[in-house]
């Protein structure tokens, strides 16, 4: 049989490559671009090498932002995580109440980012908010508007209420394809309720599991709508996370080089994190 | 290690609101005498499955209860049993070692990890998995995985019965033959009761010292692999083991002796009382042979198995099956078929009639 050479097929690629060129690397080469230069505007750029990104991860204020992003990044999977998971075991998975559980996690993942945000504001605001008001009446000292405490509180307390269904939702995934011949084979064999989570709903679930925290990384750590609606960044700095500086320093200051220079380190540590979890979670699996 | 009893059980699955109840299992008294070897036999959905999860205690019988040792054990949770059961598709905890798998059933029951790490070398010895014990089971074939399974129901030393589930459903043909000669040998040496759910007649017969046919919800027939081929209690029996099965022909009775297209025939047992319902004959194809006078037949197809032809002919409406020796002629002319009378019983709806039954 003779072979045909056809090249023609790459340009049915072509709308591709100009979509993703488009879409993704024009743009992030204009943030290398301003990440190395100067400009001052009139389209006059003058070369500056890393002088960006020594200012930026030198600058005290990046760490700051960063540590309170690492913080926040850490509080909220150290709850959605094991909540989800706990929420998804406690689930029915069978009969006429599985569907009203499934909406009722979907409804929080359904409002949009700002929404949830102000839902929050006026919910936490002290003197009209159903909850500032009742805690205040409570006895607690609670102003979100005024006390940093407060409002890391509401803003965590905020996110675990939006995004812990996400983590439900693919756990409950994950549960839901063990076959019953697991559970059976566990009461066979005498396992307690502990050793059937630990040896088989967690590793059924470690595959939906690790994406779901990928996803909660990502998204958390690139957080920028309810806090800004919730809070605007304040009191002070105190809430102010990475995105909120970066768009503070890109569009408030108008520091086109710096603000070019912190989102590229911004991207490559999300990148590199997710990177190291992801390998460590595989490592086994390759095995 | 103890005796099991059924009394009177039944079992329905729950269904949706408004549906009549199913029963799965309808009504079966049965008891499994110690240290047998039992085949539970029967086609898909017979309700083979239930029973034994009955046993086990993983399903509570809706009705009729469950002894050990004559004390009732119907409710007590399946831990509480001392039930070892294999099922029909491996289960393995991935994330463990080989030796974990097989201690697992051990160490929940707090056994000494001495004698855990004794009896693991000693199941993994049999099972032909020693060289594995340090890898992780979630790597294994789908065989070796169903041995872990096999070596966890295997390992521990106190329990009352072991239950097999198909067991070998997913296990390579030669191997199957292999592990089956192990299960056999096996239950010689330790003498425990073991029960195996098969619908493979060839593999329950090789395995069992009785067989119990299990057709529809009920237990038909319990016996040796002879009887259940002799003196089939119920037409089910006879077509579902034999291969080809039994021919079941519908016959009336004149004066105890039965007749088939015209045809006085004798069988060996007669039918001495009046009987009304679904009257039929049953002659395996092993025991019918061309003669010189007879029923008339006509050949429909001879198919050649080797040491023997499984002959095909036809009388009116009904087709009987025929086992015909290799070197045997086949007549070429109108051909006539006789039946020997010791091995031809009369069924009234669809049970063998006993002399001296109603």
């Amino acid at each position: 049989m003779r072979k045909s050479t056809n090249q023609k097929a790459w340009w049915l690629v072509a709308p591709v490559l100009l979509l993703v060129a488009f879409n993704a690397f024009i743009p992030l080469m204009t943030v290398v671009n301003y990440s190395l230069q100067e400009t001052f505007g009139n389209n006059v750029f003058f070369w500056e090498g890393v002088t960006w990104f020594e200012q930026v991860l030198r600058s005290e204020r990046f760490h700051a932002s960063l540590m309170r992003q690492l913080l926040f990044t850490s509080m909220i999977l150290a709850i959605e995580v094991p909540l989800g998971i706990a929420v998804a075991l406690s689930m029915p998975r069978k009969g006429p109440w599985v569907s009203v559980c499934l909406v009722l996690m979907a409804l929080p993942l359904l409002i949009p980012w700002n929404v949830v945000g102000a839902m929050w504001n006026i919910f936490a605001l002290p003197d009209i908010g159903l909850l500032g008001y009742s805690l205040n009446s409570m006895g607690f000292d609670y102003n979100f508007t005024q006390q940093p405490v407060s409002a890391w509180m509401t803003t965590v307390v905020m996110d675990v209420w939006h995004w812990t269904s996400l983590i439900v939702l693919l756990c409950y995934a994950g549960l839901c394809s063990i076959p019953d011949a697991y559970y059976q084979a566990a009461r066979i064999d005498g396992a307690s309720g502990w050793a059937v989570f630990r040896y088989i709903q967690l590793p059924k679930m470690k595959r939906v599991l690790t994406i779901a925290i990928l996803l909660r990384f990502m998204d958390s750590f690139m957080i920028y709508t309810e806090p800004f609606v919730l809070t605007g960044g304040g009191p002070g700095n105190t809430t102010t996370f990475l995105s909120i500086d970066l768009v503070k320093i890109a569009l408030g200051q108008f520091d086109l080089g710096p603000a070019a220079a912190m989102s590229l380190i911004y991207f490559l540590v999300v990148l590199l994190i997710c990177w190291v979890f992801y390998t460590l979670m595989m490592r086994n699996e390759a095995q | 290690m103890s005796r099991i009893e059924f009394k009177d059980v039944r079992h329905a699955y729950p269904q949706p609101a408004g549906q009549p109840l199913e029963y799965a299992i309808k009504e079966v008294n049965q008891v499994w005498e110690n240290g047998g070897a039992y085949a539970l036999l029967g086609p898909s959905g017979c309700g083979k499955t239930t029973l034994l999860n009955v046993i086990s205690g993983l399903l509570t019988p809706s009705e009729g209860s469950i002894l050990f040792n004559h004390s009732d054990v119907t409710r007590l949770p399946t831990a509480e049993r001392h039930i070892a059961q294999v099922f029909q598709f491996p289960v393995v905890y991935d994330t463990m070692t080989v030796f974990d798998n097989l201690a697992f059933p051990l160490r929940n029951r707090q056994t000494p990890e001495a004698r855990v790490k004794e009896r693991v070398t000693e199941i993994a010895e049999m099972l032909d998995l020693s060289d594995r014990l340090d890898q992780r089971a979630a790597g294994l074939t789908a065989d070796g995985k169903q041995k872990i399974s096999l070596g966890r129901g295997l390992v521990r030393e106190d329990v009352n019965a072991i239950l097999f589930d198909e067991p070998l459903t997913v296990i390579d043909p030669h191997l199957k033959w292999q592990l089956r000669s192990k299960l056999k040998e096996l239950h010689q040496q330790l003498g425990v009761t073991m029960i195996y759910v098969t619908h493979d007649q060839v593999e329950a017969l090789t395995f069992a010292d009785k067989v119990v046919v299990m057709h529809d919800g009920t237990v038909v027939q319990v016996g040796t692999p002879v009887e259940l081929f002799s003196r089939p209690r119920h037409t089910f029996v006879g077509y579902f083991i034999g291969s080809p099965g039994m021919n079941v022909l519908p016959c009336s009775i004149e004066n105890g002796q039965p007749v088939f297209a015209n045809n006085l025939l004798s069988s060996g047992y007669p039918a001495d009382t009046d009987l009304s319902g679904k009257l039929e004959i049953g002659i395996r194809p092993e025991f019918v042979n061309f003669s010189d006078d007879g029923i008339p037949v006509a050949i429909e197809k001879i198919e050649d198995l080797g040491r023997y032809q499984v002959v095909t002919v036809r009388h009116e409406s009904e087709q009987i099956k025929m086992l015909v020796g290799e070197d045997e002629p086949i007549p070429a002319e109108s051909p006539m078929i006789s039946f020997d009378p010791d091995n031809l019983r009369i069924y009234c709806n669809d049970w063998a009639v006993e002399a001296g039954d109603a």
